[in-house]
Formats: structure tokens, C-alpha cells, sequence
């Protein structure tokens, strides 16, 4: 007795299931591959990305600020430490993910509600000088505090 | 002198996505295909459909970004193979692989009914043809987007989320607002009113870089959101 009838739903089987569909990248890692993207989705991932640190940052600043827990002394041993060139050099990276973050933030807002919806590369650039200027103002802010 | 035909085209190497339910595993064919000057990638793929590997599933038909059936990924960009220059594209091997974020049927052939379902039940805009297929309840198109799903095979949210509604359905709704023309713009603003849909968009504007129809998907996503914001005023 042959069994093709059992071959014959194999194949069918094998013709009606789903095919793959494919990503450019496994899960949330395609928000961050920017390789051949244009300047929104720069900004797209940036936002991403300085968002997280954003919020690595204040569970972080949470834990520094608990050492006033600890009393003078220990406050002031982290003030040395924090003092140094290592934590000002965080400083300005923290600064820089502020300004990528907020000036980005408005311009998600100038273009998400509809106001200027065909001006997004001009505000992406616009934003990019004002925030690098007000980057560097701060980076030697920054270090004059020393 | 040699004439202009003897000299032979410079070839190129294509790195084809092939993916066959019955053959397990997709993986990438190469093919070596001569290329004239003024070829596009899909002049590419049909020499090899026809002269190296007959079994290449292609999809295609007008030839001048009009059917908006052959887009596929181009060495990693979304593009319309029939309107893609070879010339234009960068030394080296050509890849080319199905459109993202839609199941593949056949090597680069996918399957473009989860990205109608995405619209809104109600087409007001579409034109339903005079001579229907036999086998096809309705015939229509949506004016102005060619459905070619480029937008949403370059769309990062779409990438992550299935349940997104995508850009061009969106622009769709938008166009709707902007030309009613007997739908009910009420019912439009509470499809677009939901999470997956209007609100899902991140801004990041890859399917305005995508589109070959310059239906500007985010723009009229924004647009979308503007009237919502106001409240739907700017609809009526």
C-alpha cells in the first residue's frame, strides 16, 4: 500500500506554514543599526540610547546621593573622587546625552504634532550645531570647575 | 576600432536571498551576471531567472515604478528593483533580499496580505476596476501609494512591532482627511487614535526615505497627529 497520501500533506503542510519573516536585526538591536539610514533614524536611535544612560543615570544618582545617608565624611570622600579628570570626563558625557536627548525631545515635538512635519532634517542639523556649541560651552564649564 | 557591441559587459556578482518552504534553511545564492551601463537591478535578476537559475522566485510587472511590485532590499536599503541602477550602486557584490517585516513566500517574493490587512476597513479612496478579475470579489488600488511596502520593510517600529499598522496605511488614513470623498472622517480618526497606530510612529522618517512614490509616509503621519492633538477639528 503506498503512502502518498501521508507525503501529500507533508508537502502541503511544508507550503502552509508561515515563511520567516525577516528583521534587519534580531529584536530592538534594528532600532540601533543606523548603517545606510538617514538622520531621522540617527536621531531615532540616539534618543534610544542617551534615554537608557538617561535613566541609568538618575538610579545612579540615587545611590551617590544616598552617602549624605553616611554622614559628612563620606560625602565628602566621594566630592574628591568626583572631582577627578575620569568623573568631569562622565560629566560631559552625561551633559552630551542631555542635549542630544532634550533638543531631540523638541524637535519629536516640533514635528510630531504636526507643526513643522517637513523640516525634520533641518531641525536635525540645527539642533546638532546648537547642542555641539552648548556642548563645548559646558565641557569648559566643566573643567574650570576643577 | 571595436564596435561598441563586441565589447563584452563588465559582470557583476549578485548575492541573492533563497528561501524555499520545501528546502529548509534559507541561505544566498551567487550568480555572475553581465551588466550593461544602463541596467537595473532587476534587468539582473531576470538574466539570472533566465539564463542561470530558473527556479529564482522574482515578483515584478510595469517596469517603471508604477505596479510597485518588485521592491525587494538592496544591498540592506528598501528599493524598487525595476528603477534601482546598477550603475548607481556601489563596487562590489549586489545583494538583494526580500523586504523586511513581511513573510517570505519565495526568495524575494513576500507575502504582502498582512500589509493590506494593515489599512482601514473602510477605502473610500480605492478604485474598484470595471473589469474585475473572475476570481477576485474587488479589484482597487489606493491612489496616490503604489503599495509596494517598501515602508514598511524600512520602518524600525514596524521591526519590533507586528501589531504597528505601518506607515502607509497611516498616510492613508491621513489622505482621507485631507479628501474625503464620501468616507466618514470620524471613523478614520478612531482607527488612527490608537496605540498601534498614530501613536506607535517614532519619528525616525525611513519610510519618507523609502518611498519611490513620494507619498511621504511620516510627513502625513505627523499630519495625522496634528489633527488628533487639535482634537479632530481640523478634519471637519
Amino acid at each position: 500500500m503506498s503512502d502518498r497520501p501521508d507525503e501529500t500533506a507533508d508537502i502541503r503542510e511544508a507550503r502552509e506554514a508561515p515563511g520567516p519573516i525577516l528583521r534587519k536585526a534580531p529584536g530592538p538591536t534594528s532600532w540601533f543599526d543606523v548603517r545606510k539610514r538617514g538622520t531621522g533614524h540617527w536621531a531615532f536611535s540616539m534618543n534610544r540610547i542617551t534615554g537608557l544612560g538617561l535613566v541609568f543615570y538618575l538610579y545612579l544618582h540615587l545611590i551617590v546621593l544616598s552617602q549624605l545617608l553616611r554622614g559628612p565624611a563620606a560625602w565628602h570622600g566621594f566630592l574628591e573622587v568626583a572631582t577627578t579628570p575620569i568623573f568631569l570626563g562622565l560629566d560631559v558625557l552625561l551633559l552630551a546625552g542631555l542635549l542630544v536627548h532634550g533638543l531631540n525631545g523638541l524637535r519629536v515635538a516640533l514635528i510630531g504634532t504636526g507643526l513643522v512635519p517637513d523640516r525634520q532634517k533641518a531641525l536635525f542639523w540645527s539642533f546638532t550645531v546648537i547642542g555641539t556649541i552648548l556642548l563645548l560651552g559646558g565641557a569648559l564649564h566643566i573643567a574650570g570647575s576643577r | 576600432m571595436v564596435a561598441a557591441q563586441d565589447v563584452a559587459d563588465p559582470v557583476r556578482t549578485f548575492r541573492v536571498f533563497r528561501f524555499a518552504r520545501e528546502d529548509g534553511p534559507s541561505r544566498f545564492d551567487a550568480f555572475d551576471v553581465p551588466v550593461s551601463a544602463a541596467a537595473t537591478v532587476l534587468d539582473g535578476l531576470r538574466h539570472i531567472r533566465l539564463h542561470l537559475d530558473p527556479t529564482l522566485s522574482v515578483r515584478h510587472s510595469c517596469f517603471h515604478a508604477s505596479c510597485g511590485t518588485c521592491g525587494v532590499r538592496v544591498n540592506g536599503r528598501e528599493a524598487l528593483a525595476c528603477v534601482t541602477a546598477i550603475a548607481d550602486l556601489s563596487d562590489g557584490d549586489i545583494t538583494v533580499e526580500p523586504m523586511a517585516n513581511l513573510p517570505v513566500l519565495s526568495d524575494l517574493v513576500v507575502d504582502m496580505a498582512p500589509f493590506v490587512e494593515r489599512f482601514p476597513p473602510e477605502h473610500p479612496l480605492t478604485r474598484t476596476s470595471e473589469r474585475p478579475l473572475s476570481d477576485a470579489s474587488a479589484y482597487v488600488r489606493f491612489e496616490d501609494c503604489i503599495e509596494c511596502g517598501l515602508c514598511l520593510s524600512a520602518c524600525p517600529v514596524a521591526a519590533t512591532d507586528d501589531t504597528y499598522v505601518g506607515p502607509a496605511a497611516l498616510a492613508y488614513a491621513q489622505r482621507v482627511l485631507e479628501e474625503a470623498r464620501g468616507g466618514d472622517r470620524d471613523a478614520i480618526l478612531a482607527w488612527a487614535d490608537r496605540d498601534d497606530a498614530a501613536w506607535r510612529c517614532h519619528a525616525a522618517f525611513e519610510c519618507t526615505e523609502a518611498c519611490p512614490s513620494d507619498v511621504r509616509p511620516a510627513q502625513r503621519i505627523m499630519a495625522l497627529r496634528r489633527v488628533l492633538t487639535l482634537g479632530g477639528s481640523a478634519a471637519s
